[in-house]
C-alpha cells in the first residue's frame, strides 16, 4: 500500500506541472480571444466565438492527439508534456475567455460611466474600475476551472506523460492489483482538488472585500 | 494551382477511404454516449430527490457520493471499471466497463442540476399537490418534475457534448470507438493527420449541431 502510494505520488509533479502550466496559458491566452470577442469590429467578434467554439467543442484528448501525432507530419514535433500543455492550454484559453467575459458583463454598466464621466482614459477605466471588479466575479469560475483541468490533466497519460494516471495503469499491469491502485489513485485526485478549492475560495472572499461595495 | 489541388486531392481520396471504418466508429461512440446518459440521468434524478427532500443521513450519504463521482478523472473511472472491477468479481466487456464509469460521472454531474431544476419550483407547488392529495410520487411525476424539466434541459444537453467528448477515452480499453479507430488506421497508414484531423470533423458534425441546441435552449430559457 505504502510502496503503491509513493509510487503514484512520485507522478504529482508531473500532473501539476500539466495543471498549471496549462492554466497559465489559458490565462493569457484568453485575453487576445477577450478582446477580439468585444471588439468593435463584427468580423472579428466572429472569428473570435468561431474559434472558441471549436476549441470548445473538440474532445480534449483528440486535441492532444492532434498535436503530438498530426503535427509532426506538418513538421512540429513536440515532446509528450509541452503537447499535453500547448493542448490543454488551448482549450482553457477559450474557456477562460468566456470567463473574463461573464465577469466584464457582469459588472454595473454605472460603473463603466462614472468613470468616463471623471475622465479616466479606457485602459485607466479596465485597470481601476472594471478589472477589479470582473475579477471579483471571474474568480470562483476559474477556480472550478483550475479543480476541472487538475482533472482533464489525466488525459495526458493517453500521449505518455508520466503523471499520476499513468504511473497508475503501469503500475495496474504489473501489480493485477487495479482495484487498490486505482482506488488509490481517485483519492490522491481528490486530496490534490482540495488546496485549489480552498485556494479559490480564499482569493475570492479577499477580493471581494476589495472592492466590497 | 495544381500544386496545390494535388494533395488536397489525395487526401480526400483517402478520406473517402477512411470514412466507413470511422463512421462506425462514431456510431460507436454515440451509442456509448447514449447508453452512458441513459444510465446516468435516472440515477442524477434520484439523488437530486434523495438530497432535496431526504434525511441527514440520506444527503450526508448522496453529496459523498456525488463529490467522489466528480472529483476523480473520468479516465480514472474508466480504468477502475476495466481493470479494478474484476479483482472485486465483476468483470465487465470495454463496451459496459465504459458506460458505468461515465454513467458514474453524468449522475455526480446532473444531480445538481437536478437539485437546482426541483429546488426551482415553488413550495407553494408542493404544498397545492399534497394538498390534492396526490401521493409523493405522484407529486414528483404530475407536478414537480414536469416545472424543473424546462429549467434543467438547457444544462443537460450541454452535458451530453461533454459526455460525447468523453467517450473518446474508451479507447483506452480498446472500445473501437472513433478516436480508437482513428488512431489504428494512422498507425497504419502512417498518415496521422489526415485520419485525425477527419475523426476531429466527425466528432464535429456531431458535436458542433449539439452545442448549438443546448446554447439556443439556454437563451430562451433566460428571462
Amino acid at each position: 500500500m505504502g510502496r503503491i502510494v509513493e509510487l503514484l505520488a512520485a507522478g504529482i509533479p508531473a500532473t501539476l506541472a500539466v495543471t498549471l502550466g496549462a492554466f497559465a496559458i489559458g490565462l493569457l491566452g484568453a485575453l487576445p480571444l477577450v478582446a477580439l470577442r468585444l471588439a468593435p469590429l463584427a468580423p472579428a467578434r466572429w472569428l473570435a466565438a468561431a474559434l472558441i467554439d471549436l476549441l470548445r467543442a473538440v474532445p480534449p484528448v483528440v486535441w492532444l492527439f492532434l498535436i503530438f501525432f498530426g503535427l509532426p507530419q506538418a513538421g512540429l514535433s513536440f515532446a509528450a508534456l509541452p503537447a499535453a500543455v500547448i493542448g490543454l492550454g488551448l482549450i482553457a484559453a477559450a474557456y477562460i475567455a468566456e470567463i473574463w467575459r461573464a465577469g466584464l458583463d457582469g459588472v454595473p454598466a454605472g460603473q463603466r460611466d462614472a468613470a468616463r464621466a471623471l475622465g479616466l482614459t479606457p485602459l485607466a477605466r479596465l485597470r481601476l474600475v472594471t478589472g477589479p471588479q470582473a475579477l471579483a466575479i471571474a474568480v470562483p469560475p476559474l477556480g472550478s476551472y483550475l479543480v476541472g483541468l487538475l482533472k482533464d490533466s489525466a488525459i495526458a497519460s493517453t500521449i505518455g506523460v508520466n503523471e499520476i494516471a499513468f504511473r497508475a495503469l503501469t503500475e495496474s499491469q504489473q501489480s493485477l492489483d487495479g482495484l487498490r491502485v486505482f482506488l488509490i489513485t481517485g483519492v490522491i485526485y481528490l486530496a490534490l482538488s482540495l488546496p485549489f478549492g480552498l485556494l479559490a475560495r480564499w482569493t475570492s472572499a479577499r477580493l471581494q472585500r476589495q472592492v466590497a461595495t | 494551382m495544381t500544386a496545390t489541388a494535388a494533395p488536397l486531392a489525395s487526401l480526400l481520396a483517402d478520406w473517402g477511404e477512411w470514412l466507413p471504418d470511422l463512421a462506425g466508429g462514431l456510431w460507436t461512440s454515440v451509442r456509448l454516449g447514449a447508453a452512458s446518459l441513459a444510465l446516468g440521468l435516472p440515477l442524477g434524478l434520484l439523488a437530486a430527490i434523495g438530497l432535496t427532500s431526504g434525511g441527514r443521513g440520506a444527503r450526508i450519504a448522496l453529496t459523498t457520493l456525488v463529490e467522489l463521482a466528480r472529483g476523480v478523472p473520468v479516465l480514472v473511472l474508466i480504468y477502475l471499471a476495466y481493470f479494478g472491477l474484476p479483482r472485486a468479481g465483476i468483470t465487465l466487456e470495454a463496451f459496459a466497463a465504459a458506460t458505468v464509469a461515465i454513467g458514474l460521472s453524468v449522475a455526480g454531474y446532473s444531480s445538481e442540476t437536478f437539485r437546482a431544476g426541483l429546488l426551482s419550483v415553488g413550495r407553494g407547488q408542493r404544498d397545492a399537490a399534497a394538498a390534492l392529495g396526490l401521493t409523493p410520487a405522484k407529486q414528483y411525476r404530475l407536478v414537480i418534475v414536469p416545472q424543473a424539466i424546462r429549467i434543467v434541459l438547457p444544462p443537460l444537453v450541454g452535458l451530453a457534448v461533454q459526455v460525447v467528448q468523453l467517450t473518446a477515452l474508451a479507447f483506452t480499453i480498446g472500445l473501437p470507438e472513433l478516436l480508437g479507430r482513428a488512431y489504428n488506421l494512422g498507425s497504419i497508414t502512417t498518415e496521422y493527420l489526415g485520419v485525425l484531423l477527419l475523426a476531429t470533423v466527425l466528432y464535429l458534425a456531431v458535436l458542433v449541431p449539439l452545442s448549438q441546441l443546448a446554447a439556443l435552449l439556454a437563451r430562451r430559457a433566460a428571462p
